[in-house]
């Protein structure tokens, strides 16, 4: 089984590399650009029975690893 | 004499610095690699700078769960004194020491410079040697020191006296270097044991190196 972890940071916290990138676009010519945000992806491998587990465990490897939840959301897609 | 442990982890690269500064300062001192699991008695540990775990995933991420780490935080709770400078910043923040975060600087340049810092507070053992509003000169030299607080978080260090230092220029205005929330460039927790900074002060020790202003807060820690 699969699990897609989506980190990036939340409403309200200001994106440097989100910023630099939508800036770069704009001077490429791109418009309508309105915002740009920039997050990590981290896709595990996991050994359990059942999606539920497996969306039990990632979440709590979320809460303390993959996330700093002070600064960042995260959303997990499990994909068996 | 005081008695003071610096940590290594796989990627530190200012423990030695570290060491030699509270060497000179007249500290017994200590390096402890990260994987003990206890700490040798002392009366101050020092978390250093540098590039623990590759600064992977996020800066001081991985560092949060070595095994020193745990006897870290029992010191600490116990109201033994933790520094953490730099790097040593981000892993007491990532670890829930110290309150906020720090992000990638604003400009997503690595900054590497003389800068001016202003104490804020000095209520505490480690700028109780400064005084409030003065004007220090420490190096700087990080990607990630843009510190992140929430609203109400920001309040709550305002209330209790926890923010120690804010970026400023020669004469005290405040400057905007990498993002941080009110300039924000070094707090404590509150119970004024667990102090974080991004500036190094071991680094600012000598008159050769350009300036001698880390001695007054390094020897904070003399008691």
């Amino acid at each position: 089984m699969k699990a897609v972890v989506n980190v990036y940071l939340k409403e309200g916290v200001l994106d440097p590399q989100g910023k630099a990138v939508e800036h770069a676009l704009g001077s490429l010519g791109f418009k309508g650009v309105n915002e740009v945000r920039i997050g990590k992806q981290i896709v595990l491998d996991l050994d359990a029975s059942s999606k539920e587990e497996a969306l039990k465990e990632v979440e709590k490897m979320s809460e303390t690893l993959l996330a700093n939840t002070v600064i960042e959301d995260y959303n997990i897609e499990i994909v068996e | 004499m005081k008695k003071a442990v610096v940590l290594r982890f796989p990627g530190t690269n200012c423990e030695f610095d570290t060491d030699y500064a509270l060497k000179k300062l007249g500290f017994d001192v200590e390096i402890v690699w990260h994987k003990e699991i206890s700490l040798p008695k002392c009366d101050l540990v020092v978390v250093p700078g540098g590039f623990s775990y590759g600064d992977y995933l996020r800066s001081g991420s991985i560092a949060k769960f070595a095994p020193i780490m745990q006897a870290v935080k029992e010191f600490a709770n116990s109201g033994g004194y933790v520094l953490g400078i730099c790097n040593g910043f981000q892993i007491l923040t990532e670890s829930g020491m110290l309150p906020g975060a720090l992000k990638r600087n604003n400009s997503l340049h690595f900054i590497s410079k003389f800068q001016h810092i202003k104490v804020v507070n000095n209520d505490n053992i480690f700028l109780k040697e400064c005084k409030v509003g003065e004007v220090l000169n420490i190096p700087v030299a990080h990607a990630d020191g843009n510190y992140f607080i929430d609203e109400d978080g920001l309040k709550e260090l305002k209330a209790n006296n926890q923010i120690l230092l804010r970026y400023c220029d020669e004469s005290g205005e405040p400057v905007v270097l990498n993002g941080s929330v009110e300039q924000i460039a070094g707090v404590c927790n509150k119970e004024k044991n667990v102090f974080g900074l991004m500036p190094h002060p071991e680094r600012a020790i000598e008159a050769v190196l350009g300036s001698t202003d880390g001695i007054k807060m390094l020897e904070g820690f003399k008691g």
